[in-house]
C-alpha cells in the first residue's frame, strides 16, 4: 500500500519529502500541538485536516485540539475577525469576559497537554490567551496569525496584542499582513493540498461531463474566474473584459462561479448586478455552486483556457493558487497576494483594468503555444511555493530553529 | 552609525566549519547539500524614497542580504525583469523608472562586504533625491516592507569522489544546491569562494588552478540560479573533456 508520504512525493517531489524528513529528526520525541476553532469548515480546518496526519506520517508525535465557546463567545470571535481586518467594531466587555473565561476553562482541560509540549501552535485570535494560562509550560509557543492584520481596528488590535506579545514567534501569511510584535515573524504563505479534492488530477472524461452538465462547449475557448459574489473580486469587470475579448474571439465562453449568496445580503445584490450585467448572455455562464463543490471546480479549472482572478482587493488568493496548479495562465487583478503568485510573463499577467485583463486574455488566446508554456510554468511555480508539504516545511524549520535557539543559519542533521 | 562603526558590525564573514561547506573534514570527497531559506518580517517598511533611505542607513545587513541574493531563490524564473527588490519597488512601487534602472544595475558581487553594498544603494538614492523636486511615494499597499531571512540546510545524501565526477553531477542539482554551494558559500567563505573552488583548491592543491580561475570569473549574480547552474556545468563539462 502506498503511504501518504509516498502520495505527497509522487506530486510535490521527492526533494521537499526528504527535507520534511530531516527536519523530523531535528523533532524526533518532541510533542506538538495544534490548537484552533473548528475541526471543519474553512481553510484552517481543511489544511490541519492534511498536514496533522501527514506530521504523523513523518513520525513526529502531533495532536489537534479545539477551542469551543457558547453564542457569546463566537459572537466576540467573530467580532475579532472583523475588526482586525479593519471594521472599526467596538466588542462589549462582557463578551470579552466570555472570551477569557472560555479560554481560562478550555486550558484547564488541556494543562497537562499543552504544559508538557514542546512546540505549541495557535491558530488565530480565538485560543490565543491560553498562553496567559500556561505559566509552567515547557515548550516554544507559535502564534499563527492567518488574517490580513495590515489595518486592523486598533483599539481591537491593541487588546488582542497584549495575549500574543508573549509567544516565542508568530506566523503570518505575508508581511503586508503583519503588526510588529516582539518576537521572531516568520512569513509562511499559505497553501493548496494536492490530493484533496479540488486539486487531484481528473480524467479528461470526468472534465468533459462536468464541462456538457453546464453546457460548455469543450471546442470552444474557455476563461474561468471563481469567487464569491463579492465587489471585491470584481465580476463586472471580469464581464467587461470577456465582452472587449470577445470582439475578437467570437467563440470565447465565460464562467463565473460561486456560492454562499443566499444568506449575504451583500452577495445576492452583486449577483443580481452580475446576472444583469450578463444580460442572458448564452455565452456567460453564472454558476451558484454548493460549497462542497471542490470537485465540480477543479473540473472547471481544468476545462479552461485562461483562470482569471481580477480582484481590486484580495488576501492571498489561493483560488489563483489553484489555477495556476492545474496548469492554467492567470489574468490577476494587480493586489495583495495575487502579486506573489501572478508574475508577469512567466505565470499569467498582472492586470488593473477591465481593459488590461481583455488585452491580455485576447494575448493569450492568439498564442496557445505561450498558453501552454505558461501553464507549465505556473504548475512549477506552485510547486516549488504553495504547496502543503512546502507550507509545512515553513512551520518545521520554525519550529527547529526555536526549540535548538539557532539564528541565522539551521543545519538539519 | 558610522561607516566605520558598522563596518566593526559587518556579519558579511560567518566562520566556516567542517561539514558545513560540503567539504568533509579529512576526506576528499564533497558532500552535496540543499537549502531554502524562510523569511522574516522585520517589521520595518517604507512609503516614499526618503523613508527608504532612513530605514537602509540603519537596517541589518542580513535583509539587504535578502533583498538582493535571496530574490535568486524566489523567482524560478531564468529573466527576471528586475534584479533585486529595491529596484523592482522603484518600478511597481514608487513608478520611478530612472530610479529602477540605476538601482538594477547594482551587482553585490561586486562588494565584499554588505556593508559597502549599503553604501552603494544610498549613494544612488541620495544623489536621485537631490535631483527631485517632489519625494516620489508608494501607495499604501505596496510599501517596501524590509524581510530578513534564515537559511535551512539539508543534507542530500549525494558525495562526489573526484572533480571531474562533478561535470555529471552539476546539470542534477537542485536550485538550492546551487545557492548553497555558490551563492552562501561566498558568504562563508573569508575570500568570497564559492564550496566547489574551496574543495578543489583545498583537496586537490595545485590539479585544478586553471579550473579555478574559470569560476572565479563567473558573475554569480546576473541571470538567475538555473543559468548559474548551466554555466558551471559546462565549464566543467569542457575542462575534463579538454583534459582528456
Amino acid at each position: 500500500m502506498t503511504s501518504i508520504l509516498d502520495e505527497y512525493a509522487a506530486v510535490a517531489g521527492e526533494d521537499v519529502i526528504h527535507h520534511l524528513q530531516q527536519l523530523t529528526e531535528n523533532l524526533r520525541g518532541r510533542r506538538v500541538v495544534h490548537v484552533n476553532s473548528t475541526r471543519e469548515g474553512g481553510g484552517v480546518a481543511e489544511i490541519l485536516n492534511k498536514m496533522v496526519p501527514l506530521m504523523e506520517a513523518l513520525g513526529i508525535e502531533t495532536h489537534w485540539e479545539i477551542i469551543t465557546g457558547d453564542e457569546e463567545f463566537y459572537q466576540c470571535t467573530k467580532s475579532f475577525h472583523n475588526a482586525l481586518q479593519g471594521n472599526p467594531i467596538d466588542i462589549p466587555g462582557h463578551l470579552l469576559d466570555t472570551f477569557e473565561e472560555t479560554n481560562r476553562v478550555r486550558a484547564e482541560e488541556l494543562r497537562p497537554l499543552l504544559e508538557d509540549a514542546d512546540i505549541v501552535l495557535i491558530h488565530d485570535p480565538q485560543p490565543a490567551p491560553l498562553l496567559k494560562y500556561m505559566p509552567n509550560r515547557k515548550g516554544k509557543w507559535i502564534w499563527r496569525c492567518h488574517i490580513d492584520l495590515s489595518h486592523p481596528y486598533r483599539p481591537v488590535w491593541k487588546y488582542l496584542r497584549a495575549f500574543v506579545e508573549g509567544y516565542d514567534a508568530s506566523i503570518f501569511s505575508l508581511s503586508d499582513f503583519a503588526q510588529t510584535l516582539h518576537h521572531p515573524l516568520y512569513l509562511i504563505p499559505p497553501s493548496i493540498d494536492p490530493l484533496s479534492e479540488k486539486n487531484v488530477d481528473l480524467s479528461v472524461d470526468e472534465v468533459q461531463r462536468v464541462s456538457e452538465e453546464f453546457g460548455l462547449d469543450t471546442a470552444r475557448p474557455l476563461v474561468t474566474q471563481i469567487s464569491r459574489f463579492d465587489r471585491f473580486k470584481d465580476p463586472i469587470g471580469v464581464i467587461t473584459a470577456f465582452h472587449l475579448a470577445r470582439r475578437f474571439k467570437p467563440g470565447l465562453q465565460l464562467v463565473l462561479a460561486g456560492g454562499g449568496a443566499s444568506d449575504d445580503p451583500e452577495g445576492a445584490a452583486v449577483l443580481e448586478e452580475v446576472k444583469a450585467a450578463a444580460e442572458n448572455d448564452s455565452n456567460i455562464h453564472v454558476l451558484m455552486l454548493p460549497a462542497d463543490a471542490h470537485r465540480i471546480i477543479n473540473a472547471l479549472q481544468r476545462a479552461s483556457d485562461v483562470v482569471i482572478q481580477k480582484s481590486v482587493k484580495e488576501g492571498f488568493g489561493l483560488t489563483v493558487t489553484e489555477g495556476l496548479w492545474k496548469g492554467k495562465p492567470v489574468i490577476g487583478g494587480n493586489t495583495g497576494g495575487i502579486r506573489l503568485q501572478v508574475v508577469n510573463h512567466h505565470t499569467g499577467f498582472l492586470v488593473n483594468s477591465p481593459e488590461g485583463a481583455a488585452l491580455r486574455l485576447r494575448y493569450l488566446l492568439e498564442n496557445p503555444d505561450k498558453m501552454t508554456h505558461m501553464g507549465r510554468k505556473a504548475r512549477d511555480f506552485v510547486r516549488e511555493n504553495f504547496l502543503l508539504t512546502r507550507q509545512l516545511r515553513g512551520y518545521m524549520t520554525a519550529m527547529v530553529a526555536l526549540i535548538h535557539g539557532w539564528g541565522e543559519r539551521i543545519v538539519t542533521t | 552609525m558610522s561607516t566605520a562603526e558598522r563596518t566593526k558590525n559587518n556579519h558579511h564573514f560567518i566562520e566556516p566549519s567542517g561539514g558545513l561547506s560540503g567539504i568533509i573534514d579529512g576526506d576528499l570527497r564533497f558532500r552535496i547539500k540543499d537549502c531554502d531559506l524562510a523569511a522574516l518580517a522585520t517589521g520595518r517598511k517604507a512609503q516614499n524614497l526618503r523613508e527608504m533611505r532612513e530605514i537602509l542607513s540603519n537596517i541589518r545587513v542580513d535583509s539587504l542580504y535578502f533583498h538582493f541574493w535571496g530574490s535568486l531563490l524566489k523567482a524560478t524564473f531564468d529573466d527576471p525583469e528586475h534584479h533585486n527588490d529595491f529596484a523592482a519597488w522603484a518600478w511597481y512601487g514608487l513608478h520611478d523608472a530612472v530610479l529602477a534602472e540605476k538601482l538594477g544595475i547594482i551587482d553585490p558581487a561586486d562588494y565584499d562586504h554588505l556593508e559597502d553594498l549599503r553604501e552603494a544603494l544610498l549613494e544612488i538614492i541620495e544623489a536621485h533625491l537631490d535631483d527631485l523636486e517632489t519625494v516620489p511615494s508608494a501607495k499604501i499597499d505596496n510599501q517596501f516592507h524590509f524581510i530578513r531571512s534564515q537559511i535551512v540546510v539539508f543534507d542530500t545524501g549525494r558525495i562526489v569522489e573526484k572533480p571531474e565526477d562533478l561535470a555529471d553531477v552539476l546539470p542534477t542539482l537542485s536550485l538550492g544546491s546551487i545557492f548553497f554551494h555558490v551563492i552562501d558559500a561566498r558568504r562563508r567563505s573569508r575570500e568570497g569562494r564559492d564550496d566547489f573552488q574551496a574543495w578543489l583548491e583545498g583537496s586537490f592543491p595545485g590539479q585544478c588552478d586553471d579550473l579555478c580561475r574559470e569560476i572565479g570569473r563567473i558573475d554569480p549574480f546576473f541571470g538567475g540560479l538555473a543559468r548559474l547552474r548551466t554555466e558551471y556545468a559546462a565549464l566543467f563539462e569542457n575542462h575534463f573533456r579538454r583534459q582528456s
